[in-house]
């Protein structure tokens, strides 16, 4: 689905994101390939978000590009990263509290609802038509998720593992090209963490949907990873196959926390 | 004592039930106020659900739609063309309060923009002063101010055709937030701006939007409230009535602030008709505030909380 014939889905090209004189990242670049999962880890206060923040639209970037389906998309606003086919999680859980799960996941797809705005209340029969087909989309998708239980609670009763799995169904109601994923495990037992690795994998096959993941957790990510890409300190330290990071020196210094001069 | 006790608990019961025609009458005319005091506190609402704003220039926005309003049809401009007018600088102010007010403010505290709307409330007051003049108008809409009786009940006509204007408005707005996109676009902004943004939601369309209505219903509150008492600076004033509404009914809720303007409205005229006299009267200004403060002591949330906001 890339519009530019086998090139990366989304190219990073030398960006640095400043909060005054702190530079959270630093002349990062990376690729993704349409199709893959990349995963993005490091230790804490490594950039991981403020990057993926950068992408999709949330910060700007000093310098560097941010470059999507072949075309720049630097300086675009969050909303307008969106309608470009983006979706993304947050590190720490932004559902709609006041809205029940299936709401929730809705509101995930407005942007794929045509129509006037004024005339949804008086033209009710294609209205109605329209809300009953989106309806169908959502409740694939909560199948999918395994959360057809928990359809009509509340987002904000839910247990955190649940809230991260029906913000991944908010997410994909969208049917983002890209999924931008923000620490999906974090704060999970065993258990709900390989359950979260079974419904990425699943995502990825059945929806083609690329998919970049910030982990803190290296473990976790190398199994489900096509590529890995390392940040500490802001810099991109290292990028590869998960086989070929692990046995990285500089990973390996980052991780067990070797001084930095 | 025992005099107090009777004056106060129960001569005024004695009098509501020897005279049921006049207790209607005070009713319908409390009604009719606490209807005024709901369409001011749902503007309110509006703007506090959509953007944590708490909008202190919600009244002077009803005075400046009045203004506008007559101001218009004094130069000769017919009725309907006047508010089709009105309804256009309304929205031309949403627009230019979301340039130049609330977007280079985007992410302040709360506290920072409620004092820029006390700005507002000062420039627009000017500002309307300014263009329109500072008499007391007369605003007649064509709504005749006559009154009819219906089984020994005096009704005015001018707050039936109020009545009904505000039903309609309401049910309107209800359909509008609950049955289309915009409404859901709308109820996700309010409840986290981020995430909202994530799905596409423009944040900069939904407050202009929001700031619209809120201006389309600062309309029709100016239009009656100005067919009622003329239009004049004191009209701001019922912003400030507006508040023990949103104590009452909640910040969040609009059938709060329909019921809360309403229990408002009732109540003072009550304590102004039946128990004012035992103080010397005018008790009808300050005593939606007692209401209020006697309301923050037993359900500090009002009442409808913060279960209902889902359903709004």
């Amino acid at each position: 689905m890339s519009g530019n014939g086998g090139g990366p889905l989304l190219e990073v090209d030398g960006v640095s994101v400043r909060f005054g004189a702190l530079v959270a990242v630093n002349r990062v670049s990376l690729e993704i390939q349409p199709g893959k999962i990349l995963a993005i880890i490091g230790p804490n206060g490594a950039g991981k978000t403020t990057l993926l923040n950068a992408v999709s639209g949330f910060y700007h970037p000093y310098e560097g590009r941010i470059i999507f389906q072949g075309q720049d998309r630097t300086h675009l606003k969050p909303d307008q990263v969106a309608r470009l086919g983006i979706a993304r999680t947050f590190q720490n859980v932004a559902l709609f509290k006041g809205m029940s799960v299936l709401d929730n996941i809705m509101t995930g797809r407005l942007l794929k609802m045509r129509g006037s705005f004024v005339l949804d209340a008086l033209y009710w029969g294609p209205a109605k038509r329209q809300e009953l087909e989106h309806r169908a989309f959502v409740e694939r998708i909560i199948d999918f998720l395994e959360i057809q239980a928990i359809r009509k609670t509340a987002a904000s009763r839910l247990p955190y593992g649940l809230q991260k799995r029906v913000e991944l169904a908010r997410a994909l109601a969208a049917e983002p090209t890209l999924l931008l994923l923000d620490e999906p495990m974090a704060g999970m037992n065993v258990e709900e963490k390989e359950d979260m690795c079974r419904f990425i994998l699943d995502v990825n096959s059945e929806f083609g949907t690329t998919i970049a993941l910030i982990e803190h957790d290296m473990g976790v990510v190398m199994d489900i990873s096509d590529r890995v890409a390392v940040l500490d300190y802001g810099r991109k330290i290292a990028d590869g196959p998960p086989e070929q990071v692990r046995k990285d020196q500089a990973v390996l210094d980052a991780y067990l926390g070797v001084g930095h001069e | 004592m025992v005099g107090v006790f009777y004056a106060v608990l129960v001569a005024p019961f004695k009098d509501m039930a020897g005279s049921p025609a006049f207790l209607v009458e005070v009713l319908i005319g409390g009604l009719f106020a606490g209807l005024m005091y709901s369409l001011v506190a749902l503007g309110f609402v509006l703007i506090f659900k959509a953007s944590g704003v708490f909008n202190f220039a919600q009244g002077v926005m009803v005075l400046f739609a009045a203004l506008t309003l007559v101001g218009l049809m004094e130069r000769g401009v017919p009725v309907v063309i006047a508010l089709v007018l009105t309804m256009g600088v309304m929205v031309v102010l949403a627009f230019a309060i979301e340039r130049i007010v609330l977007r280079p403010l985007v992410n302040q505290e709360h506290i920072i923009l409620f004092m820029a709307t006390i700005g507002l409330t000062f420039f627009l007051e000017g500002f309307g002063e300014m263009v329109w003049g500072a008499n007391v108008k007369k605003l007649d809409v064509g709504i005749p101010d006559r009154s009819f009786i219906v089984r020994g009940v005096q009704i005015n006509e001018l707050e039936l055709t109020a009545a009904l204007t505000a039903a309609i408005l309401v049910t309107v707005l209800a359909v509008f937030f609950q049955r289309t996109r915009i409404g859901r676009a709308l109820r996700a902004v309010a409840d986290d701006h981020e995430a909202a943004l994530s799905l596409g939601i423009p944040l900069k369309t939904i407050w202009v939007i929001v700031w619209s209505v809120a201006g389309i219903v600062a309309i029709v509150a100016g239009i009656m409230w100005g067919a009622k008492s003329g239009v004049q600076f004191s009209l701001s004033l019922i912003a400030l009535k507006s508040l023990p509404v949103l104590i009452l009914g909640g910040f969040t809720s609009v059938p709060g602030a329909i019921v809360g303007g309403l229990i408002i409205g009732v109540g003072e005229k009550l304590a102004e008709v039946y128990w004012g006299p035992l103080v010397g009267g005018a008790i009808e200004n300050w005593f939606a505030y007692v209401m209020a403060l006697a309301f923050l002591l037993f359900r500090p949330q009002g009442l409808f909380g913060e279960r209902i906001i889902e359903r709004v």
